[in-house]
């Protein structure tokens, strides 16, 4: 069955342009389908190596600022240098701020993993602080609070349609989807394969991990880079479909975001942040029909807070192992406590 | 197999020091360990017996000393490749993958290994040595009891296809009669012509099991010699086995 879930999810969600009718919730679902990558890339190490990355919104916001920049063209003064870039085609910036987001990973895994745990978080939350101040203050380069603007937006060849400009809801919306169905299935081969495997081991039991021969530190490495760059392809999407970036996308408050569609979804699953982001993706455009602004976000951090109460595991997992129980006899069930409450 | 007197022992470890922070652990200390033989280390808490197996399987580095396996130096070589030259690591405390399956935590064991086919044949020896592994197979690891998941501890150092196993505290939380199964399957390991390295507190189950042993007190050998002989020791009966 789980094999043809995403299938199965990823028809439906197809669909959901032929019969959705309102533009803005076609728009809530594509900013949902960037966050849902996102927190994706974050599940990987928060999920499946154990480590928190409390800047994630910096490799986010790299590859934002990285792909609106190399589309855009700058030129500034560099340590007395001239430094010029034309203005190049989108899909060469994207792939500039997926490489640039994994090298800044690649550092970050680099100067934390010889220690780990607490270290690693501080370090994470610095470095999105440290991007966040330069973004604001080198003026030249990125406009600080004056946002970059007039981000164009991706254009592709494709097949039957030709040359395609994203500039429409629908097409974007279409261009998530794909994306992000890439990107689960880069994550679900990563995580079933030998690095995954000794990413769990190392989660589970580390000085086990080193014992039986893996190298844990290189492993974190791999996995910090691996994440980063598809947190650096949401970022690059983000920015090509709002089409304005500012400092603000390296405010803490959306690695939070990521971290709580990650934690209520059901880290170390897939699913988890699929099922966590939709949630918490929709949930407050919902609730603003029915609810004053301050009454909201009352509702949201209850929701939030009965999940975990009740569900510390997530939902997915919580999920499975009721269906589990439902198949086979009630002992498993019994021993995943709380799943009953479901 | 008669093993001769001049044949070199297979592990050397030589006038070693290991530091945690500022605090030696372990200062000049010189064991060896022949082939075939079956070592223990005993000594009260905080003797350093752990950190010496730590200090061998390269989680540790020596700041002062040299440790020599097979003729190679492996004093700076890292975890990874002390356990491909063949030394595999049983360490104390929480022994398996917990949310790993019984399967899954045996191919951790042949992490490094490339012969996919020896894997999967090695595998089937254990299960059949271990019935209950393989009816467990699919469960996960952290269901097991405490004799069945050090059993699996085991059977994953195996897995390595080690020349030469370090068991850290295997008695360690154990039932009375689970630590005899599993001295008992140290011993027959060890009679299939392994060479094994143990700490243990338990001193009278070590001392019996072993053909040589060195007693260690705050990071120094302060006795070394024949499981029997260590027995009979006034000073070892006195410190370690309760007068």
């Amino acid at each position: 069955m789980s094999r043809f879930a995403p299938w199965a999810v990823a028809l439906f969600f197809a669909s959901v342009p032929l019969w959705i009718g309102d533009q803005y919730f076609l728009h809530i679902l594509i900013s949902t389908g960037i966050f849902i990558i996102a927190a994706m890339s974050l599940n990987l190490l928060l999920g499946y190596t154990g480590q928190l990355s409390l800047g994630h919104v910096a490799f986010f916001g790299i590859g934002a600022y990285t792909s609106a920049l190399v589309s855009l063209g700058f030129d500034v003064n560099l340590l007395g240098w001239t430094v010029t870039l034309a203005p190049k085609p989108v899909w060469v910036g994207l792939l500039c701020g997926i490489v640039l987001a994994g090298l800044a990973g690649w550092f970050i895994g680099k100067v934390s993993f010889k220690v780990r745990g607490a270290y690693f978080v501080i370090v994470t939350i610095s470095f999105a602080e440290v991007v966040r101040l330069v973004a604001l203050n080198w003026i030249d380069l990125t406009e600080g609070p004056m946002a970059l603007n007039n981000i164009p937006p991706l254009t592709l060849w494709l097949p039957w349609l030709g040359e395609t400009t994203f500039w429409r809801k629908t097409p974007n919306y279409y261009l998530i989807l794909v994306v992000g169905l890439v990107a689960f299935e880069v994550i679900r081969r990563l995580v079933q394969s030998r690095l995954g495997r000794s990413l769990i081991a190392l989660r589970e039991n580390e000085p086990l991990a080193m014992s039986v021969g893996i190298d844990v530190t290189r492993a974190l490495v791999v996995a910090t880079v691996i994440s980063a760059a598809i947190a650096g392809a949401a970022g690059g999407l983000y920015a090509h479909y709002i089409r304005i970036v500012d400092p603000d996308v390296f405010l803490f408050i959306y690695t939070v975001t990521m971290v709580i569609m990650v934690v209520v979804g059901g880290k170390g699953t897939l699913w988890g942040p699929v099922v966590g982001g939709l949630l918490f993706g929709i949930l407050p455009d919902f609730l603003r029909d029915m609810a004053a602004p301050e009454v909201q976000w009352v509702i949201y951090g209850a929701v939030m807070i009965v999940i975990v109460f009740f569900l510390p595991q997530g939902i997915v997992p919580a999920v499975n192992a009721w269906l589990r129980g439902r198949g086979a006899s009630s002992r498993d069930a019994a021993a995943t406590p709380g799943e009953d409450r479901a | 197999m008669p093993i001769s007197a001049v044949e070199r022992p297979v592990l050397e470890i030589h006038d070693v020091e290991c530091k945690y922070g500022g605090v030696s652990a372990v200062r000049g200390l010189s064991i060896e360990v022949k082939a075939g033989e079956l070592v223990s280390l005993i000594g009260t808490n905080g003797a350093g017996k752990t950190t010496t197996l730590k200090c061998i399987s390269g989680l540790v580095r020596a700041v002062h000393g040299r440790i020599i396996f097979n003729g190679k130096d492996i004093t700076k070589a890292a975890p990874g490749d002390i356990l491909a030259e063949g030394i595999a690591h049983c360490p104390e405390g929480r022994r398996v993958f917990p949310y790993m399956t019984v399967e899954e935590n045996l191919q951790m064991g042949s992490y490094l290994r490339t012969d996919k086919e020896r894997v999967q044949s090695d595998l089937e020896r254990l299960f059949d040595r271990f019935p209950i592994l393989k009816e467990r197979r699919r469960q996960a690891a952290g269901t097991l009891s405490g004799g069945e998941q050090q059993m699996l501890a085991i059977s994953r150092a195996l897995m390595s296809r080690p020349k030469l196993v370090m068991f850290d505290e295997p008695s360690l939380g154990l039932a009375p009669n689970i630590i005899e199964r599993t001295f008992e399957i140290i011993q027959e390991i060890r009679e299939e012509g392994m060479t094994v390295l143990m700490v243990e507190q338990n001193a009278y189950a070590a001392l019996a099991l072993c053909d040589r042993a060195y007693v260690l007190e705050s990071g120094e050998v302060v006795l070394q010699g024949s499981g029997t002989k260590l027995l009979e020791d006034p000073t070892v009966r006195e410190a370690y086995l309760g007068g």
